[in-house]
């Protein structure tokens, strides 16, 4: 598990909203451009990597209980993403390395993936 | 099953992207303040989005019931567009009719429907071409994960 603050650290990222939940923990992480995906077999409290910037990643993000968003490979996401993740409170991070890399770093880190984490349920 | 504690409908436009997930966004909250469990909130929610994604791609327009009751929680998808010809087809994952810019933004990798049977106790759908489609989850508040 890592931080926020850690994770922006590793990923050498800024932060676009959600400033004040830097120092929440993060249990794991996923990669995925596929909402599907993220829907089918995600854990909450994941930390989603995304190089999609539509309104339906922070959608996806929301009903998924999902932690945080980085958006790889510099991309910014569009502004109603960003009304809609600071109104449902969820940090959104922006780094300019790419998704194999972004994902790489973390999981040296120790930030597991969805199927090899224990199932935590938080309140 | 009596009366619901609580109910509410929601109208959902076929293609407008814009408010996609609104609708599931507003049941999650529903339900949370609802005192819900949380891991039936995130399946419910989870299933709400996949359905209200699959009447924004495919419909005209529909509308999304949450019923509350005590033991349970009822999600009522109803919608007036082109309806599903196998619906057995259709459930199988990776099967989709979804158009590319769909599939652009994310969506229509044949998960949906198999998505949403995951995470409800209960899962009835109901289909007829030119007609509409109409699908019916239960998830109980004490039932299985």
């Amino acid at each position: 598990m890592l931080t926020l603050a850690e994770v922006c650290e590793v990923l050498d990222a800024s932060v676009l909203t959600g400033e004040t939940s830097l120092q929440m923990t993060v249990y794991t992480a996923c990669g995925a451009d596929l909402m599907s995906d993220v829907l089918a077999f995600t854990k909450e409290r994941t930390l989603l990597l995304t190089g999609l910037t539509n309104l339906q990643v922070i959608r996806t993000a929301d009903v998924s209980d999902l932690s945080a968003i980085v958006f790889v490979r510099g991309k910014v996401p569009q502004s109603d993403l960003i009304e809609v993740a600071r109104e449902r409170k969820i940090p959104l991070l922006l780094t300019r390395y790419p998704m194999y890399e972004a994902c790489g770093l973390l999981y040296q880190k120790g930030l597991k993936g969805c199927s090899s984490a224990p199932v935590m349920h938080h309140g | 099953m009596g009366e619901p504690v609580l109910s509410v409908v929601f109208e959902l436009i076929g293609g407008d992207f814009s408010l996609a997930g609104d609708a599931s966004s507003r049941v999650k909250r529903i339900l949370q303040q609802a005192g819900i469990p949380a891991p039936v909130v995130r399946r419910a929610a989870i299933a709400a989005y996949e359905a209200e994604m699959n009447v924004i791609i495919h419909a005209d327009g529909g509308t999304m019931r949450l019923e509350i009751h005590p033991d349970e929680t009822r999600l009522t998808v109803a919608d007036q567009g082109p309806g599903i010809a196998d619906v057995g087809q259709a459930m199988q994952e990776g099967y989709s009719t979804a158009p590319d810019y769909v599939r652009e933004m994310g969506f229509g990798a044949g998960m949906g429907l198999p998505n949403m049977r995951k995470c409800a106790d209960r899962f009835d759908i109901v289909s007829a071409v030119g007609e509409g489609t109409r699908i019916e989850m239960v998830f109980r508040h004490n039932g299985p994960a």
